[in-house]
């Protein structure tokens, strides 16, 4: 992507992108003083390490290409957030390490100074985040940032995609000192709601995680998995998904069974991109604008 | 001891009454990244046991269009007990994440009337 100020990506992003405004409806002036406005960008599901040519020639650059047009961006996120599946799956732990290795090493090229991950069921599923843990530390935890309280979920490292009952209580506590005002913002792998069961495309115990949030006025879901954008909403609960980086799946329920999207020559990275996330307080909602990768 | 009595302390010890006995059992097998059979004939309103075991990992066994999402643990047989409600083809999957191949591992019931 050639350098382009994110303001005027917005302008244009009625032609180009999407914006999409969600989640902190209702709570302008709740957050902190220093908070009227941060942007972040969210990459996932970027499967290094993944070899098929018929879905995507260019695997080994298109991770870089991303990088490079997010360091493109005229101004800087505060932060970026990796979705899971950084890393495509291996049996082999050496290669697992490798390619967790080789990925870390790419987005260390990245101009910003907070980058934070999660891992993927592709990451962490095998080994119950056992390699994952030893590049990226641990695989759910929390922070604040400018009155915007995130919380990191791992749905991933139970292979039966199990968030657990230790974790739901950790977060039921995290949680439990802020106010139903807050705005929270969760970033998972998974969906948290149950998306396509039958495709995968869920969470076996999501639902308990969404009835502790339920309480939350604000709360907004962002995640990966699925290879493309969907919006959904559980009650007053936000959840938007992001586009891969390696190759988009077929809509919900659009085929008998849930396949990738061959790549097309004649649009090369068709459907792949990241996401600027802008939360405004001042002017309530998260802007979404989904940016593409390109040649 | 009246037989309606006898039916309800076998319910009670988790015991199949003799009727269930006499259901007709499927064999599913799984592994990397295949069941077999992958692909489940059956008929409408006819009670059947599929017996659910795996070769290697543990593996899922997921049909959400009749409720059905177990795991298989390797050196055990899971038994599900389905009695299909409509006629047509629903998938099934491996919902328990095994490896490269994983997204593809599944198949189809077919039910007829």
């Amino acid at each position: 992507m050639s350098e382009i100020d994110r303001r005027d990506f917005l302008k244009l992003a009625g032609i180009g992108g999407a914006v999409f405004a969600s989640g902190l409806a209702g709570c302008a002036g709740m957050a902190s003083a220093e908070a009227d406005e941060f942007y972040f960008v969210q990459l996932s599901d970027t499967h290094w390490g993944f070899k098929g040519d018929a879905l995507n020639p260019d695997a080994a650059g298109t991770l870089p290409k991303a990088v490079a047009a997010v360091n493109a961006l005229k101004e800087a996120p505060d932060f970026i957030v990796f979705t899971g599946d950084l890393t495509h799956t291996t049996d082999d732990p050496k290669e697992r390490r490798r390619r967790l290795a080789e990925f870390k090493g790419i987005v260390s090229k990245l101009d910003v100074k907070t980058v934070r991950f999660m891992p993927g069921e592709h990451d962490a599923s095998l080994d119950r985040g056992e390699a994952y843990k030893e590049f990226f530390g641990v695989t759910h935890y929390s922070f604040e940032h400018k009155g915007v309280h995130f919380v990191a979920l791992d749905n991933v490292s139970d292979p039966a995609a199990r968030i657990g009952d230790e974790q739901l209580a950790w977060m039921k506590a995290d949680l439990e000192k802020l106010d139903k005002d807050a705005p929270i913002v969760v970033l998972t792998h998974r969906p948290l709601f149950d998306l396509m069961p039958q495709w995968d495309w869920a969470t076996r115990d999501g639902k308990q995680a969404i009835e502790i949030l339920m309480p939350y006025r604000h709360v907004t879901v962002f995640y990966g998995h699925i290879h493309q954008e969907n919006h959904h909403m559980t009650a007053h609960i936000a959840h938007h998904s992001a586009k891969s980086l390696i190759f988009p799946l077929v809509a919900p329920g659009s085929r008998p069974k849930r396949e990738p999207i061959p790549w097309d020559a004649a649009q090369p990275y068709r459907g792949l991109g990241f996401r600027g996330i802008e939360a405004e307080v001042k002017k309530p909602g998260y802007e979404l604008t989904e940016y593409p990768v390109k040649a | 001891m009246k037989r309606r009595g006898f039916l309800a302390v076998l319910a009670l010890l988790g015991m199949a009454p003799l009727a269930r006995s006499q259901e007709r059992v499927i064999k599913v097998s799984a592994k990397k990244f295949e069941f077999n059979p992958s692909e489940i004939a059956l008929k409408k309103g006819e009670p059947v046991v599929l017996e659910l075991t795996t070769e290697d990992v543990t593996m899922g066994f997921a049909a959400s269009d009749f409720n059905v999402d177990v795991e298989i643990v390797p050196g055990k047989v899971t038994s599900v007990r389905l009695v299909p409600d409509k006629v047509g083809s629903f998938g099934f999957i491996c919902d328990v994440f095994c490896g490269d191949g994983h997204e593809d591992m599944g198949g189809k019931i077919v039910v007829t009337g």
